[in-house]
């Protein structure tokens, strides 16, 4: 073919300035939606917990939005949907306060949510409700059973599922590059049309994304081994 | 909301189509369909090649699942979008180039869940087969393949779902499917983008979540026929 690979072509000067500069907003981006979702995931568990029906079914419609709606979907609603509905003046303000991110922030961080407290959900329930009896047999009131005797057991069940939900959601980070978030897929791109290098570009790109997938998951086979009990 | 679907039910369902291509609901629903049951063989040698005692063959399946797993869709599809063309020597267009990437994606993906399936299975099974004399393909194909097949069902329909989702990244490749013709609708209206995204969303709603109940109510009945068998939670994409 005649082509010669050369990945030192897009990894110095100013390219080599934007890889960096993705990466850092793919982590960034990472980071802020990941604590947006493990707030609204803890949030909605204990909304789910209240003893009130309506409360319940809220919390599934929720969850089951953020679960057959596509991501980029969501992201659009937020994106071109939203300003649409906010008053002129806080418009005005979204628009010039680097909206893409902060939108692709609360996107994210909302679907990612959903699937936290599932998994919050299902580790509580998995702690058999005898537990939780005999706590208050033994004098616990409420509060206490549940924080003495059962979150701590429901800790150990739902790590693992989150750290899961984790790489999801910095692999998921990428479809921000649709409203021009300038993470590391925008700019990839960016380096590929300025340096017409497709394949060293994506090759850098796709390592790059490898290296932290695989970080992540082997911290999540670490707290696997860590957590799991012995059966006797 | 109801203007918008009057004006425009037929772009979201079929795109230009009598006086185009194909697109909207009906070629996401094609894509979707079309890339799971292709990569339905390779998940299943996939899956076959990772439970195999031989390291030979189980090396390079899991590295493969371990790396699609790793990686962005976007990114799998930007590589099927620039490598294709030049191995074939022509050039491609978004649906084809959607399709081939999901069925490599889908393969890893769905090769856990047959795998999965097949772990899932009581060993007596295999010894039962031994015992009888079948080989190890008799017994793959004749005994576990279509029991494991059979439990996975609602975690197939689940990974459908999931597959229907990942189209709409068709979107970033121009591919005509839902998300870009509701793009299209959106470019033509300029000023009412929270009604387009909407029922865009309503739209995907409704077409996933009939689905995932239908997963939910094949669960329940595939467990109680087995007297609380397993099951199995698709990754979510």
């Amino acid at each position: 073919m005649g082509y010669v690979f050369d990945p030192a072509a897009v990894l110095s000067g100013q390219y080599l300035d934007w890889f960096l500069w993705g990466i850092a907003t793919t982590i960034a981006l990472t980071a802020a939606a990941w604590l947006v979702g493990m707030t609204t995931g803890i949030i909605l568990t204990l909304i789910r917990m209240a003893p009130f029906r309506p409360c319940e079914w809220f919390v599934a419609l929720y969850v089951e939005y953020h679960r057959n709606v596509p991501l980029l979907v969501q992201i659009f609603v937020w994106y071109f949907g939203m300003p649409e509905l906010l008053p002129d003046v806080l418009r005005d303000w979204v628009n010039s306060h680097n909206s893409e991110f902060v939108l692709a922030t609360i996107a994210l961080g909302l679907a990612n949510g959903a699937y936290v407290s599932e998994d919050l959900r299902s580790g509580i329930q998995s702690i058999p409700s005898t537990q939780y009896e005999a706590a208050r047999s033994i004098g616990f009131n409420y509060m206490q059973a549940m924080s003495w005797v059962v979150l701590p057991q429901a800790f150990r069940i739902v790590i693992p599922p989150l750290v899961n939900q984790t790489l999801l959601l910095f692999k998921n980070t990428s479809l921000a590059m649709a409203i021009g978030v300038a993470e590391l897929t925008y700019r990839t791109r960016e380096v590929d049309s300025y340096t017409f290098k497709t394949f060293e570009a994506f090759a850098v790109a796709t390592i790059i994304y490898l290296a932290i997938s695989f970080a992540i998951m082997a911290l999540g086979s670490f707290a696997d081994r860590k957590l799991k009990l012995e059966i006797r | 909301m109801v203007q918008i679907l009057q004006d425009y039910w037929l772009l979201f369902l079929v795109g230009q189509y009598p006086h185009g291509p194909i697109g909207g609901l009906a070629m996401t629903l094609f894509m979707a369909a079309v890339g799971l049951s292709l990569s339905f063989p390779f998940a299943v040698a996939l899956a076959l090649a990772r439970l195999s005692p031989y390291r030979w063959l189980r090396l390079p399946a899991t590295a493969i699942v371990h790396v699609v797993r790793g990686l962005p869709l976007i990114m799998f599809i930007f590589w099927v979008y620039f490598v294709v063309p030049l191995v074939i020597g022509r050039p491609v267009g978004g649906v084809e180039t959607l399709v081939i990437t999901l069925v490599v994606y889908e393969a890893s993906y769905l090769s856990e869940i047959i795998r999965a399936g097949i772990l899932g299975l009581p060993k007596g099974q295999v010894e039962a087969a031994k015992a009888l004399g079948l080989g190890y393909f008799p017994t793959t194909f004749r005994v576990v393949l279509p029991q494991a097949l059979h439990n996975m069902l609602p975690s197939m329909v689940s990974q459908f779902v999931s597959t229907i989702k990942e189209t709409s990244l068709g979107y970033v490749i121009s591919a005509n499917e839902l998300t870009f013709a509701a793009a299209q609708v959106n470019n033509q209206l300029m000023t009412r983008p929270f009604e387009v995204y909407g029922l865009l969303a309503l739209t995907y709603f409704a077409l996933c979540f009939a689905l995932t109940s239908a997963a939910r109510l094949l669960e329940r009945r595939i467990a109680s026929e087995r007297g609380g068998g397993l099951s199995l939670a698709a990754a979510p994409a």
